[in-house]
Formats: C-alpha cells, structure tokens, sequence
C-alpha cells in the first residue's frame, strides 16, 4: 500500500500529509521519484524533512530545517482554504460507495457502537484539496454500500454531488488499498476497481466490497513493490517498524 | 502554579488548554484535578492525554473538540467510556472539525460573533452540531459555513519562555496559542524559563503572546511532558504508548492518577518519581543564527 500510494505523488507536488502510511508514502515517494515533494503537516510544519519517522503529525523533527512554521488558522485558511494544496491524504474506518469517508463514528451518531476520533482535518481536506489520495485496507465492513457517518465528503450523497455543493477541490480521486486501487467513474462518481497487485485477483476484490464493484475494461496489473523500495521502507524510512 | 489555579480556574468554567501535539500544559491540568475542579467545559481540538485524564478525574462535564485520539497510538480510553458509557460522569460533547475550532477561537480572539469558512458543505458534521450553520455571503451571494465565537472563562498556555509580565515567546510548532490567548477573558502562561525583559526584546519577532493579556506567569520546567517543548524536550512517545494500557481499565488509570498527579505535591515532585526521564529526553542543540534587528 505504502508503494502503491507513494507512486500517485509527482514531484512538485504540494501535500498534505496525515500520520500512518501516508507519512511512510510521502518519504519514500521524497527518497525515489518526487524529491521535490513539498509535505506540509497540519500542525504547521511546511515544507518539512522529517529526519525520522514522526509517531503524530506534531513531531518536533518535522520543525527541524523546515521551509518554514504556520499557525493552524494560517494552514487552514491559507494554505487549504486558499486552493494551494495539491494532494491531501485520507484514511477513515469507512468508505463507501461514492468515496464518502467516515472517521466519526459507526453506529448511530447520538448513540455510537464505536466512537472514532472525528475529522480533525479530514472534512475541509477533502472538500479543498485539489486532489484526495484514500489509503485504507479494503474489507467489507470498512467498504459498505453508504457510511454510517460522513465525515468527509465524497463525490455524491444524500446532500448532492460535489459539483450541485460546488466543492472546489478534485475529492477522492484515487484510493488505495492492501489489493488494489479504486478511482470514481468520471460519469457518476462510484469507485470502480481499475487496478489490482499481482496476488490479488478481481474476485477477490469484489468480496471485499460492499457494492456490485465495477471494473474498468483497461484494469491495471501492478508490479511487485522492487527489492530497493522494500528496502529503502523497511530499512531506512521505517526501521523500527512503526508502520509496516 | 497552586495558586495561579487556585485563583483563576472555577468551578463551571470554560477551559482552553491549547498546544497542538507542542506545549501542551500537562502541570496544569494535574493541578486542576489536584485542586477537584468540577463541571468545567473543556475545549481542545485534541483532547489528547491532558482530557483525558482531567476526563478520568470527574473534572469535566463537557467537551468541545475536532479529533480525539492518542495520536499515532489508538483511542482515548477514558474518554470514550464518559461517551459510550457515562462513566465517572457523563459527557456531553459538541464536535467541529480543526479547521472550525481554529475558526471559532479567531472569531473570539477577534471579538466577532461568528466566522465564516468554506466547510462542511456534503458532510454530516453539521447534522450532529446545530451550532454549524451557514451565512449568505452579501458580496457574492455564495452561501458560507459559521461556527460561533469560543471565548473560553481561562485559557492555559505553555511557551517556551517569557519575562515576569508574561510577554512570551515560542518557536516550533504555534498550533492555535496566539487565537487561544487573545480569545480568553482570563490567561494563565506557563513557562520553561522567566527571562530578563531585554532577552525578548532582543528578538520581538518571537514575541506570540503579550504580557499585558496574561493573568498569571508560572514558571513550571517540563510542564509540558509527555507533551514536548522544541528545544527544551522531546516528546515522550514512549508514555503515549504506554498511556494505551493505562487508560484502558478504568482502575489502573484511577491507580496512575493517584501516584503521579495526587500523590504529589507539584510538577518537580512528579518528574522526580521518574528518574532518567529528562536526560532521556533532553534536547539536544540547535541553533539558528540570528537576524539584524538595526536601524
């Protein structure tokens, strides 16, 4: 996944970094292809080289020999409000079939099954950022057909889709899991499977998902992760195996 | 510190202790349990460990926040059992996102009702929190989402240093201390070190927080930990991740809270209950050349 995800960034590109995987992409995308990446935390951190692997995204070493230090009302109004971040990274216990994210609750909201942490900055991530790269692991309970809760927006729900809210940023556009990737038609939204990784197979991927999943006629047969990224992962960007 | 709490911080209050992830004052919160503060509505965009142990010690009646977890680490526990449970006392809690609660505190520092921000459209959050609304913009005709003003009764605020009158200075990460201070009817600023006046005006550019707001100036060295102060500790991920299993039965936390905020009297008594602690996370130097301030 980790691979995978850090393969959707291009060089140059100004991203919003979340903690967990989408950390361990970024770094690893900065050490390979993008090393142009410029990461900027919502703690405040710009342009931020991380000399280890931060456990929150309010590290101290994502300060050390940064670009420079926001306030948060500079991030969110500036930086994201103002239309300057590219990428956003996302995780959430569900999503569904529109890209809805929900990282609230599940149950109902008043009286919850499971309390999750909410959206810190999830739901104006997904609303501003250009484009939303999703990593989650695909199971059915985590991809049912609606979230119980939306947290963060996807590309249609029971309020419209993104263009009748007129959202100004892409919304999820690629999400990333443990068996392959799933991308939103461009006629109507729904997550459709157009790629998967060498042991996985379509069926496979379909019992995971908790809608009749469409697959895209050209579906991407994915390479395994090279011997260098496994290493420069597990080796030198995530030593003490924090993440993988 | 006893006494900046003792004068300060009531019953019923609105409490802010701010800090994102940086100088989060965790000596002012075992002072407020130590102290059995009741019924206070606290506001944080994480709650972290800090509420979740004023949480765990019955202090809270209500909560306003944009994401409660351990960051990096897992749940809350305590705070979950007060939602999911009711458990010591019941929790209401009123929920934004980030991006709404630093709204809400430039709205209050700024003395303005409201704040209009481009949010929440296609979201459920409004749903939950009939406090989001919308405004018509009388420019554009577009329609805005608002939060409402958060002028907490207190605000506490950790820095890295600051001279007697409380003008103080902090680099690293700022989180939302500045809105946080300004929106307070009353500050408490909590420090590494007092200086001498003529070390902050050496450098005013660092100046976040003026003296003539604050309240109350405490000195409290490693009143942040296991939060961290750039250049005076590290973060002590070690204890977030040891809080998981504290936190999850609600009788070893009740133990942990006995020993380590109870059971002493103040901030230096309880470093001393762990010793190697602060040579473990000491920080080591780096400094940064300094600027022409001349004329």
């Amino acid at each position: 996944m980790a691979v995978r995800a850090a393969k959707e960034l291009r060089d140059g590109d100004v991203v919003f970094v979340g903690i967990g995987l989408p950390n361990l992409a970024c770094n690893l995308a900065r050490a390979t292809h993008a090393p142009n990446l410029v990461l900027i935390y919502e703690s405040g951190a710009v342009g931020a080289v991380p000399d280890r692997l931060p456990v929150s995204i309010g590290d101290p070493a994502l300060v050390t020999d940064s670009l420079a230090v926001a306030s948060m009302a500079d991030i969110f109004q500036f930086y994201l409000q103002g239309g300057r971040i590219q990428v956003g990274f996302l995780g959430g216990a569900q999503v569904d079939r529109y890209g809805n994210i929900n990282s609230t609750v599940i149950g109902p909201y008043a009286k919850p099954k499971v309390r999750l942490p909410g959206s810190g900055g999830a739901c104006e991530i997904a609303i501003h950022a250009e484009r939303v790269i999703v990593v989650a692991p695909l199971s059915p309970r985590s991809f049912p057909e609606a979230v119980d809760f939306a947290t963060s927006p996807g590309h249609a729900g029971k309020y419209g889709t993104r263009k009748q809210l007129g959202l100004p940023g892409g919304g999820p556009q690629r999400i990333v899991t443990d068996v392959g990737v799933l991308e939103p038609s461009p006629d109507d939204g729904e997550l459709e499977l157009v790629g998967i990784y060498p042991n996985a197979t379509v069926d496979d991927v379909k019992a995971k998902v908790g809608w009749p999943l469409r697959v895209r006629a050209d579906l991407e047969k994915y390479p395994a992760p090279t011997a260098e990224e496994l290493r420069l992962l597990r080796d030198v960007l995530d030593p003490t195996h924090l993440y993988i | 510190m006893k006494d900046a709490v003792a004068r300060l911080v009531r019953d019923g209050d609105v409490v802010v202790i701010e800090g994102f992830t940086h100088l989060i004052c965790f000596a002012a919160a075992h002072e407020i349990i130590r102290q059995r503060r009741k019924d206070l509505t606290i506001c944080r965009l994480t709650p972290d460990l800090v509420y979740d142990q004023l949480i765990a010690a019955g202090c809270a009646r209500k909560l306003v926040f944009s994401w409660a977890g351990n960051p990096g680490v897992g749940s809350l526990h305590a705070l979950r059992r007060a939602i999911e449970k009711g458990t010591p006392v019941p929790l209401e809690i009123e929920e934004y996102s980030h991006f709404g609660m630093v709204a809400r505190l430039s709205a209050g520092a700024a003395k303005l009702p409201f704040w209009p921000l481009s949010d929440y459209r296609g979201s459920d959050l409004p749903a939950a929190n009939p406090l989001i609304r919308t405004v018509r913009c009388p420019y554009t005709d577009e329609e805005l989402a608002t939060v409402p003003a958060l002028n907490p009764d207190v605000t506490i605020i950790h820095a890295q240093r600051a001279d007697a009158e409380g003008n103080a200075q902090i680099w690293g990460l700022y989180g939302v201390q500045k809105e946080a201070a300004f929106a307070a009817k009353r500050v408490i600023m909590v420090v590494e070190e007092i200086v001498e006046p003529s070390v902050v005006r050496a450098d005013p550019n660092r100046t976040l927080i003026p003296g003539f707001i604050v309240d109350a100036v405490v000195c409290e060295p490693w009143g942040a930990h296991p939060s961290y102060a750039q250049g005076y500790y590290d973060r002590d991920n070690d204890f977030y991740v040891a809080w998981d299993d504290v936190s999850r039965d609600d009788a070893r936390l009740q133990t942990w809270l006995n020993e380590f905020v109870d059971g002493v009297p103040d901030r230096a008594a309880y470093m001393d209950k762990m010793p190697g602690l602060r040579e473990r996370l000491k920080a080591k130097p780096r400094f940064c050349e300094g600027v022409n301030y001349g004329f």
